[in-house]
């Protein structure tokens, strides 16, 4: 483990072992002739921060898709929240979703927007009832939340990389949801703000008591953020459990994928 | 051959649910004035200008022809019959296909390949009736507006060259001009409009919301976005045209 400099994350106290808010079984996906997930099981408790590792192409991205319902698996259930989510309308799949913030790894900010209409979106197409100062309430504190009060009237090309994705994520908690979702959250960001980003990660995990799929290839985020670490590689999970379990391995892509990753980051 | 028919059933289910989607609350109101604003007052200069010299310049290319057979007090009404039945409609569907066709292919094609459009599907909120129904419906109303602007710019235009020349009167102008012009004529020049506008925002947004791979298919969507929907506004010219004067 030579190499790793940052603390374990201490698994959260407040994971439900008996709670499954995402269950995934025998999920397969192929694009074309390529199997990206070849029969995958997963389970989210609520409460839990679980970290996917793989390499870039490993299926990781089309994996948080699934769960979000914005691809359909080819093979396999995919229950959120007690919903499955192949047996659900439109509508249905529209109101479960208040429940999944995801954050996109470009994060996705909508660049005709500022910043505080880009937070408002999701609002007050989802809460018709609100009024205008409790709108403008829950956008000061999201943006309190994140530490970006400032921005407010930004545009998206006026901000950095790490700014957005802590929009991206403020996007997500205006809807106060029960299960986040990052894809790649650190990826593009220097060394010190994928630390504030992993921080942040954990401080919505507190505040909001969300559960949450992280997919990074990123072994400090990992390591940083997940009371769960899975290893994905040629769309099967490889290996899970802790960060140190997952790496105590003599698995020889476990190995190359844990030496290479911090080689490349020194 | 089967990717063909593939994809005109992929447009049939886009309009379906075009349709589907305008008829149903909640309505994005806000948005679509947003975009009555972008489509019309944003084109309105263009729309004049071009208005204002195609009607110039058509009648002064007419005139030679007309003087052969001492017929130019013919161009006021020839002008009108022009401008309303052919040249209103059909320049401004093309200006607006070239101008905010390809604008809108380029954004909602950049939104697809930058996954804003699925961080709106994420967030419980629906795309389709924001960005779609919005800008066609922006574009089947504000393009026979245009249309009737313009055709009222290209006639100023003719009547400066006829008033140039043979010093008519504004009034008197514009009462031989519309003696020639029917209700039919002005019934059909927002039938067309409607028709041009709906094809552009739907020309627009179908190449945009279904772009693919990268910069290259934001490129490739405002592209297709203005050379399908130029090609199909003549072919419904012509069949507007055919079937018009069934009814005359």
């Amino acid at each position: 483990m030579a190499g790793t400099t940052e603390k374990y994350k201490i698994a959260h106290p407040g994971i439900d072992r008996n709670n499954a808010v995402v269950s995934l079984r025998n999920v397969r996906k192929a694009f074309g002739s390529l199997q990206v997930l070849k029969g995958v099981d997963l389970d989210v408790y609520k409460g839990e921060n679980v970290v996917v590792l793989g390499r870039s192409g490993s299926g990781k991205s089309v994996l948080i898709k699934i769960i979000a319902g914005l691809l359909t698996p080819d093979q396999g259930t995919v229950n959120v929240l007690g919903s499955e989510i192949s047996l659900l309308k439109t509508r249905e799949l529209r109101a479960l979703r208040v429940k999944i913030g995801f954050s996109f790894q470009s994060s996705a900010l909508y660049d005709g927007m500022n910043v505080r209409d880009n937070l408002e979106f999701p609002l007050v197409r989802n809460k018709r009832h609100l009024s205008r100062k409790e709108i403008d309430d829950a956008i000061a504190q999201v943006l309190d939340d994140v530490g970006l009060t400032q921005t407010i009237r930004q545009m998206p090309s006026e901000l950095s990389g790490g700014q957005k994705k802590r929009i991206g994520i403020a996007r997500t908690l205006i809807l106060q949801p029960e299960i986040m979702l990052y894809d790649e959250p650190t990826a593009g960001l220097d060394p010190v703000t994928s630390v504030e980003i992993n921080d942040l990660i954990n401080e919505v995990q507190e505040r909001y008591n969300t559960s949450a799929v992280i997919i990074t290839h990123d072994l400090t985020c990992a390591k940083a953020t997940g009371d769960r670490v899975i290893m994905l590689s040629d769309g099967c999970f490889l290996r899970q459990g802790s960060f140190e379990e997952v790496f105590d391995s003599e698995d020889p892509r476990i190995k190359k994928f844990y030496t290479y990753n911090f080689i490349s980051d020194s | 051959m089967k990717a063909f028919f593939l994809r005109i059933y992929d447009i049939w289910q886009f309009i379906l649910r075009f349709f589907r989607e305008a008829f149903l609350p909640p309505y994005e109101v806000k948005e679509i004035f947003n975009q009555f604003f972008e489509v019309g007052i944003r084109s309105l200069s263009i729309i004049s200008l071009t208005g204002f010299i195609t009607g110039l310049v058509f009648t002064k290319q007419s005139r030679s022809s007309l003087a052969e057979f001492g017929a130019t007090s013919w161009l006021p009404s020839l002008m009108a019959i022009a401008i309303v039945r052919a040249l209103a409609p059909l320049v401004t569907a093309l200006i607006i296909a070239g101008k905010v066709g390809s604008n809108m292919g380029a954004e909602l094609g950049s939104m697809k390949v930058t996954e804003q459009i699925e961080a709106m599907e994420v967030s419980s909120s629906n795309p389709f009736k924001f960005l779609v129904v919005s800008r066609i419906l922006a574009t089947t109303c504000i393009v026979p507006v245009l249309a009737i602007y313009m055709g009222f710019v290209g006639m100023l235009g003719a009547f400066l060259n006829v008033h140039n020349n043979e010093q008519t009167s504004f009034a008197s102008f514009f009462q031989q001009a519309f003696m020639k012009v029917g209700f039919f004529d002005v019934w059909t020049l927002v039938f067309k409009s409607i028709v041009y506008g709906f094809t552009i925002g739907l020309a627009g947004c179908y190449n945009g919301y279904n772009a693919s791979q990268g910069t290259v298919g934001v490129g490739r969507a405002a592209n297709t976005a203005v050379v399908v929907s130029m090609f199909l506004i003549f072919v419904e010219e012509m069949i507007i045209v055919q079937t018009q004067n069934l009814f005359r």
